[in-house]
């Protein structure tokens, strides 16, 4: 995962390069290049875009909109939505915990857990699910005390939050790492010695210097937490209008072929995803911006 | 407020960075911890911040144990190196920051929050500085608002770790003056970790030598400088010429050539390293043999005040280098070209007995 300030900085190069004849690429390899890259955006990612929304109003805005408001639907969307809600503000304090705790103090089993950090990346989403199907499930480790108690996860609203979590951990806590690590400790120091407590410290110093990755960070976990499909499949149930999120509404009436109410459920996460983008370009012109402030701070 | 240490150890790993270091800094004073990179001069400067934990021995601040003092309790002011200033505040609201941390009952109230960080603005001369942001200011700049943003707690001692280190040459000569002169205006106990020994001479009261974690020697700048009691103090403190040889009554017997020197407590026959430094040394033409040590001048430098020359060692000596410093009329007058053969005679000659350092013979 590229950090927020990344590609800023390779722009910056780029426009050097371009503007002079001496290291200026001959225009047919630029072009092929240009070329290729522009095909192939166009086939894989905007067609599919544009087939999405063509699809969806295919019947006209009366379908589009029954198919939104229609009660399974707008439950789909209710419950994604709580998905992401709980899952965002939970990752954020465990990511800014675990980004503190590696950034900033040596521990042992530190290279562990920060391979740990990368496993729900690294492990497919279905096992990931099905994980908490072993755990919480009828025939699962707790699955005996927890039916006693008379208390559901698995095929129940709190399987799905947990998928979700366990799917976007990284996101927060991989952003912010780097980060913090760049900035050392020195401020936090100073503002200790300075007669800070701890959290004026965090609230002060440490967060103002990492906000713009944090939203970088929050940004890519909420999209994820919406999107999400595979582990949330696993625990989910498919029990419609209780334990049917967006993608997997989608994935329902595909199957039946409500085309047309499929793509307006869909489009309705293009759009998420657009919006999504449209957030996040922002967010990394002002963190680029920061880092050129702060590296105009480093350079003399 | 005075501040003592005493029996500080301190190990990372297996490095030992300091060795059962116990020192004292009178009331007002401002000393120097001069050494070169990884002698523990930090690492002390941070166990009396108390931003750094020693694995055993005592700091104490006022003849009180301040061990079990959180850093924020202890009222120190310190300043880093790489300045640590808060990027996203003004100016104003770095010096202002100590100031609004403090507990309601204590903090006071804005506009006279705002004075005091004027005042202090003013004292360091950046008064106009206060609404831009740390990285809208040059080195100098920054560092002096991070020492105002020191000062704006009252601190009763201020440690500087290594202030200039990061200040090009001119502007670290500048801002040397400028805190010895701030030194003397508020008379605030201070001390300031360097490995520049000519800053350490030219502003500290007292200068702390150190080296491998252990303390060398301390003593006021005159005193190290001319009394150096190692052989380290002294090649730290500037050039040196360095020979090895061996006491023979009132001389020093290098390789086949003597060395004239006014008679030490050294033993007949001890082994001795002769140390001087280059203005301590002057250069004979046809001198005989058997006074001074003999020498081939390798390169004439003459474009200051003082001419160097640099020689290369030859007979008991080979493979050495030495360095003299002269005044051009001086090397006028003897004519010296470069390959000539000459003699080396201390004016002053500082001795210490070898020993054996480490397994290495020095």
């Amino acid at each position: 995962m590229a950090g927020a300030t990344t590609f800023h900085i390779g722009i910056d190069h780029a426009h050097r390069f371009e503007s002079k004849a001496a290291t200026r690429e001959t225009p047919v390899v630029k072009w092929l290049i240009l070329g290729i890259s522009l095909t192939f955006f166009v086939v894989f990612l905007l067609m599919p875009l544009i087939a999405v929304f063509v699809e969806a109003f295919r019947k006209g805005w009366e379908t589009y909109l029954t198919a939104l408001v229609e009660p399974d639907a707008l439950s789909a969307i209710k419950l994604t939505i709580l998905a992401a809600v709980i899952s965002v503000p939970l990752n954020l304090v465990f990511g800014v915990c675990a980004a503190w705790a590696i950034a900033k103090f040596e521990f042992r089993g530190k290279q562990f857990l920060i391979t740990l950090i990368d496993l729900p990346f690294s492990v497919s989403p279905v096992i990931a699910g099905l994980v908490f199907v072993l755990l919480f499930g009828a025939q699962g480790w707790f699955g005996s005390w927890l039916s006693d108690n008379d208390i559901r996860i698995i095929f129940a609203v709190p399987g799905i939050v947990l998928a979700t979590l366990f799917v976007t951990f990284p996101f927060v806590a991989r952003e912010l790492i780097p980060l913090m690590q760049a900035q050392g400790r020195e401020e936090e120091e100073a503002a200790v010695v300075l007669g800070a407590r701890g959290f004026q410290t965090f609230w002060y110093v440490t967060l103002p210097n990492i906000k713009w990755g944090l939203m970088y960070g929050v940004i890519l976990c909420n999209a994820r937490a919406m999107g999400e499909f595979g582990a949330v499949s696993v625990v989910s149930g498919h029990i419609r209008g209780q334990t049917n999120t967006l993608p997997l509404h989608v994935e329902i009436l595909y199957n039946e072929y409500q085309f047309a109410a499929a793509f307006a459920a869909a489009s309705v996460l293009a759009v998420l995803a657009l919006v999504t983008l449209v957030i996040k370009t922002w967010v990394e012109n002002r963190a680029a911006q920061s880092h050129k402030d702060s590296n105009r701070d480093d350079a003399s | 407020m005075s501040i003592q240490v005493k029996d500080i150890h301190k190990q990372f790993g297996s490095f030992v960075a300091l060795d059962k270091v116990s020192l004292e800094f009178p009331t007002g004073e401002l000393v120097a911890l001069l050494g070169p990179s990884g002698c523990g001069k930090t690492t002390l400067l941070r166990i009396i911040a108390g931003l750094e934990a020693a694995d055993s021995g005592q700091v104490l601040l006022e003849g009180e144990d301040a061990s079990g003092t959180h850093v924020r309790e202890r009222q120190v002011g310190f300043v880093f190196q790489h300045y640590a200033l808060f990027r996203h505040m003004t100016v104003f609201d770095n010096v202002a920051f100590g100031m609004r941390m403090k507990p309601r009952s204590q903090r006071p109230s804005e506009k006279q929050i705002r004075t005091k960080v004027h005042d202090l603005l003013k004292l360091v001369q950046l008064d106009w500085l206060a609404d831009r942001f740390p990285a809208q200011l040059s080195g100098g700049q920054r560092q002096r608002i991070a020492l105002a943003r020191a000062l704006a707690v009252e601190p009763r001692v201020l440690l500087l770790d290594e202030p200039f280190g990061a200040l090009d040459a001119k502007v670290r000569k500048e801002l040397r003056r400028w805190l010895r002169n701030l030194h003397d205006e508020l008379h605030i106990t201070s001390i300031f970790v360097t490995h520049d020994q000519e800053e350490a001479l030219e502003v500290a009261d007292r200068v702390v030598l150190m080296d491998h974690g252990k303390v060398e020697q301390v003593g006021t700048p005159e005193e190290v400088y001319r009394h150096p009691a190692t052989p380290f103090v002294y090649s730290f403190l500037g050039s040196v010429n360095l020979f090895h040889g061996r006491i023979e009554g009132d001389t020093v017997q290098v390789g086949d050539d003597v060395l004239p020197h006014v008679p030490h407590d050294f033993n007949h026959g001890a082994e001795v390293v002769a140390f001087a430094r280059p203005h301590e040394l002057d250069i004979v033409i046809d001198g005989e043999a058997g006074n001074g040590v003999a020498a081939r001048i390798s390169r004439i430098l003459a474009f200051g005040v003082t001419a160097r020359v640099e020689l290369d060692g030859v007979n008991g000596a080979s493979g050495q280098h030495f360095e003299v410093e002269l005044t051009r009329a001086r090397v006028l007058e003897l004519g010296l070209a470069e390959g000539q053969a000459v003699r080396l005679v201390p004016s002053r000659l500082k001795l210490f007995e070898r020993e054996i350092v480490g397994g290495v013979l020095q």
